[in-house]
């Protein structure tokens, strides 16, 4: 099939793959459209998904300044789902389709948006960890194989990179403040820092995807690899805030050149991901709640495009 | 979920630039497609300009017929001013 050198179609293929990016109107194996469409899909389903644990906190924000800044926050992650259902529908499929499939629970979102913000400080921890640990996936999907994604992935590390920032003004801000501050910084670290780690997938021995995605271009580099890349950016950062990261395996080992940590929980870690974390019934939940209290606004911008369509059809040019 | 056509849009990042490429985003009519355009791809000040066309209405060049289509231009080096002899010592040429 796809990987079989022998085939003068994957032979092709692989050619593309390493000339440059594959664009949508470019032949390509079905395997490789469908894991596109699924890897892009969850990608963007955690996007909107993950407007639900922050937006929760907006009218809670603690000054005026961080209520403006944490909605641009959410209003970026709507963007970056519409980007990536943008990058998806290259490759032929509708976007209400990966809607459908993600309120039917057919297609998931990342597993990190399972877990509830219970404080302040989580939009902290969110934003340093969550988003830090995003960029780190990210960043080397902008060289991935297929151009709609790589362009789409571009945009939004430009755009994560204030958004792990707030994270960490938020956490330091909060360490210069009260003992009880303090404690509730150190209390969202605790709890966010290991399903941060969770979000690299499992480990390398159990990832079902990573050697096709790889000898495809989509993925660079494998979980555990990201993971660590993330372990030695972050702990210093942690140092710098005066946060101690929940983990008493970690330490710097000189002979790698790199931190030393402990695994990652990959039951927690399968639970969530089936479906069975703290949050998962309430996100679905909302999300579908949410897109039938949205049917009235779709519904007025049809019965006007009906009504006026004809005469403002033409694009403005300027 | 909705019918709504796909656009695609084309911002120009400021004056004496060309509108690029930016995205695609669904949309009832050219007015919303223009204002979404403008919450999705401009919301940092990206653009001064945004172009909104059906993705309908785009014709494309096919990748399948990328080599005969563009096979005239292959063979034309005199096209390229590097590919005329100039003698030494001439300037502004």
């Amino acid at each position: 099939m796809d990987g079989d050198p022998r085939d003068p179609e994957a032979a092709a293929f692989a050619e593309l793959v390493s000339a440059g990016p594959v664009e949508p109107r470019d032949a390509m194996p079905d395997a490789y459209r469908a894991l596109l469409v699924r890897q892009i899909a969850q990608h963007a389903h955690s996007e909107i998904i993950g407007m639900q644990p922050e937006g929760q906190w907006i009218s809670r924000a603690p000054s005026l300044r961080r209520k403006a800044i944490l909605m641009a926050k959410v209003q970026d992650e709507a963007g970056h789902g519409l980007y990536l259902y943008a990058a998806a529908e290259t490759l032929g499929v509708d976007r209400s389709e990966l809607v459908d499939a993600l309120h039917e629970g057919r297609q998931k979102y990342s597993s990190i948006f399972n877990y509830p913000t219970l404080t302040w400080a989580d939009m902290g921890a969110i934003g340093w960890l969550v988003d830090g640990a995003a960029i780190t996936n990210q960043v080397p999907l902008c060289r991935c194989s297929y151009g709609p994604y790589a362009r789409a992935m571009v945009r939004i590390c430009k755009e994560e990179s204030f958004h792990q920032r707030q994270g960490f003004e938020i956490l330091h801000t909060l360490m210069h403040g009260t003992p009880a501050q303090r404690a509730m910084a150190q209390d969202a670290v605790d709890r966010f820092w290991w399903p941060a780690l969770m979000m690299f997938g499992p480990p390398d021995a159990e990832s079902a995807h990573t050697a096709q995605s790889m000898a495809w271009g989509v993925k660079r580099f494998t979980n555990d690899e990201l993971r660590q890349r993330f372990v030695d950016m972050t702990v210093p950062q942690a140092d710098a805030l005066g946060l101690t990261l929940p983990d008493p395996e970690l330490r710097w080992n000189a002979e790698r050149g790199h931190y030393d940590h402990g695994p990652i929980d990959v039951d927690e870690l399968r639970e969530v991901v089936a479906g069975r974390g703290p949050c998962n019934a309430e996100r679905m939940a909302h999300k579908r709640g949410a897109h039938e209290a949205g049917a009235w606004v779709r519904e007025a911008a049809a019965a006007y495009d009906a009504k006026h369509g004809a005469a403002r059809a033409e694009a403005v040019v300027g | 979920m909705t019918g709504w056509p796909l656009w695609e849009v084309f911002v120009r990042a400021r004056r004496g630039l060309a509108h690029v490429h930016a995205g695609s985003l669904h949309a009832p009519d050219a007015e919303m497609a223009l204002r979404n355009a403008r919450d999705l791809y401009t919301r940092r000040g990206e653009g001064v300009s945004i172009w909104v066309v059906r993705s309908a209405d785009l014709t494309a060049s096919s990748p399948d017929e990328h080599d005969t289509f563009f096979d005239p231009a292959a063979d034309k080096v005199y096209r390229h001013p590097t590919f005329y002899d100039v003698p030494e010592g001439v300037e502004h040429l």
